[in-house]
Parts: structure tokens; sequence; C-alpha cells
């Protein structure tokens, strides 16, 4: 079913171009048309369900730079599942979408989600405001040039920040970001933590002797 | 035959109508037996809070039970989850808006250090921004963890000098 109507959307659409996927049919759909062909797909080939909207970021001077992935399935058509990516227009520090809340009202928190994360501006969205972060923040996160640890910032009060000294800190990641160790059958050895343990006392830090010296 | 004395209250006959003690145990006695909380159930950890206040672990056995959803209210916050930047203003608010004497306790691992979340969205304990009294470890902690809690705090309460306090303040 998803393969008949990526077929159709190529047909009505000769701009379209496959995309590579692993799983499901997938298609490239250039920034004029896709709000188009996803209407086409909703309408003639009932795709009534967005089920995510997301963005990806490929890096910093990349061209293009941040593309829009629609996943949709069908609920009256049994396994139709197909993606649509288009690329962003726009600057790098501003880039722009078509928004799709007039297709899938659903749509409204994904692209408020993404506009989060990732500063797209979706045109035509009623009310493209930050849904994670407090208004006000002046980064999106999940850009390549954002650390995970964070910029330092201010609070989203002022007045609570002079009241209580703090700020939004750079995290502290003592060695490097908690990763989970997949495979590992202990538990207390799958738990997530920093794979550099230099710091740790798990293991002897450098400008230490290990306590455990054996002497002879 | 001797019968033994099986009255467990004060007994005004035997004893006379004083008692003589000191206005920090008065005071502070008062205050560690009806510690009223004031629920921060921000993640996970809340589902533990919630346990304790159930009849299983029952917290009321420690004059705890009275869950306050009004800061005004409340005695001792319970900070149980994950503060994130955008919460903590709100989470000091509500400390601010609580009467004096107040006391904190973060439970688990994220309200006291940010636990694993080592992230931009998250504060890094939330010490940053109220006074904690006790950090409870834990991700999350048992509820047994956060009865221990509770009593150490009411340890250290005993041990505070509230009659100055009160006369000073």
């Amino acid at each position: 079913m998803s393969a008949e109507a990526i077929t159709a959307l190529k047909a009505k659409f000769p701009q379209a171009t496959d995309r590579a996927s692993a799983d499901h049919p997938a298609v490239n759909v250039p920034f004029g048309d896709v709000v188009a062909a996803l209407r086409f797909l909703r309408d003639e080939w009932a795709f009534d369900l967005l089920m995510d909207l997301t963005a990806i970021d490929w890096a910093e001077g990349a061209a293009p730079r941040f593309t829009v992935v629609y996943h949709l399935l069908s609920t009256t058509r049994a396994g139709s599942y197909v993606r649509v990516a288009t690329n962003c227009a726009g600057t790098d520090a501003e880039p722009t979408a078509p928004s799709v809340v007039s297709l899938w009202p659903g749509a409204n928190w994904h692209e408020r989600e993404c506009f989060d994360m990732f500063g797209i501006k979706f045109e035509g969205h009623p009310d493209l405001r930050r849904i994670l972060m407090w208004d006000g923040y002046p980064y999106h996160p999940l850009r390549k040039e954002f650390p995970l640890a964070g910029i330092e910032t201010d609070l989203p009060v002022a007045d609570i920040q002079e009241e209580t000294g703090t700020r939004v800190i750079a995290a502290p990641m003592m060695g490097g970001p908690f990763v989970a160790s997949p495979g590992e059958m202990n538990l207390t050895e799958a738990e997530p933590r920093a794979k550099d343990e230099s710091w740790a006392d798990r293991e002897v830090r450098p400008d230490q002797t290990p306590l455990r010296q054996v002497k002879d | 035959m001797v019968t033994p004395n099986t009255e467990l209250g004060y007994n005004s006959k035997v004893e006379g109508g004083v008692i003589v003690s000191r206005a920090d145990a008065a005071i502070n006695w008062i205050r560690t037996n009806s510690m009223w909380p004031m629920p921060m159930g921000l993640a996970c950890c809340a589902i533990e809070l919630m346990a304790v206040g159930g009849a299983r672990f029952d917290i009321a056995r420690f004059g705890a039970e009275v869950m306050r959803f009004s800061p005004r209210q409340s005695d001792v916050m319970i900070v149980a989850g994950t503060v994130t930047y955008k919460m903590a203003p709100q989470v000091r608010r509500i400390y601010d808006q609580m009467a004096a004497p107040k006391w904190v306790i973060a439970m688990g691992a994220c309200a006291s250090s940010g636990g694993m979340y080592r992230s931009y969205a998250t504060l890094q304990g939330v010490d940053r921004i109220v006074p904690v009294d006790v950090y409870v470890s834990g991700c999350p902690p048992r509820p047994e963890a956060l009865i221990d809690a509770l009593m150490k705090l009411q340890t250290k309460v005993r041990s505070e000098p509230s009659a100055s306090r009160l006369l000073s303040a």
C-alpha cells in the first residue's frame, strides 16, 4: 500500500525523488510542493494520521542544513506508513518550513517542539511558541553547535535568579555524557555512567597511588 | 500483692500540676510530631512518595501524613523528582510561600544533584535554589529511605534552638 502511494505521489509530483530508507517507503519532496504532496497523501491515499514530525540537523555549514521529516500512517489501510522529507528554506540561523497544522491539527505541538529544538520557523503556524524550554531561552538545544551540557544563561525568572544567585549552568559532565552499556548482563555494570571514569573512585586517578597496592 | 502502674499518660494526682521542661524541648516536640509535607512531586520519585503516604509504609506513624497542597499550611517541602530550569522558579516561589519554620527534603538523585540528567534543561541539584536539610539517595529511593529521611529531619529539628529563634524573630 505504502509503495503504491509513493508511486502515485511521484507520478503527480515529478520533482519528488526516492529517499533511502531501511523500512518504510520514503520520498524527498521539494520545499514548494510539500504541503500539496502531503494533502494529496492525506486526501487520496487516506493517510489520516500524522505520526511524527521532526527535523534533522545535518551539520554546521552543510547545505541543506535542516530537513523536516513527516511520518504518515493510514488508520484505514493496514500497513500504510510513509515518510516525506523536505529541505528547509531560509537561512541557517532562521530556517523555514511550511506548517501542516491545516492538514493535521496534531501537527501543532510537533511543530512547536521542532521550533523549540531546532529553531525552524513553521510558516502559517497559528501559535509558534516554545513548548519545552521557556519563552526567552536564547538557544535551540538540538542543533549541532549546541553542546549537550548546555550554555550558561539566565533563569526564566529574573527575581528568582537575583534571590538565589543561581543561573542556568553548563551541566558538569565529569568526563563525558552518561551512557548505558547495552549487552551487560549485570545491571550494576549496565547502568548509565560516564565512560571516562578517570575522575571516579572506581579507577585510581592519575595523580593518586593505588589504594590496594600490593607490597612485596 | 503489688499492682503495676499501667497508666501510660501523665498523672497529675501523682506528679502534680506542673511540668518543668525547656521551651526548646516543648516547641521542638510539637514541631517534630506534626510535620506536614508539601509534596513537590515532579517525577517518578512522587510515586514512591505516594507509597509512603499509603497504608503499607504509612508516614502517619511519624505525624507527616497530612500532605498539604497549599504551601501556607505545610512545614516540610519534599522535592520528589527532576527539577528543570523551567520549573525551578516555581519551586522557589512555593518555598517562599511556606510559613516559617520550614524545611526541605531533597528526595532522590535528581533533586539532590540533577541525577543522571547532566543536560542543558535540568537544575543540577535543588540546593541551588532552596536550602536543603536532608538529602535522600536513590533512583528512586525506597519508601523506607524517605521515612528515614523524615526521622533524620526530626532528629535535626529536635536540636534546633527554637525558643531563642522565636524570641529574636
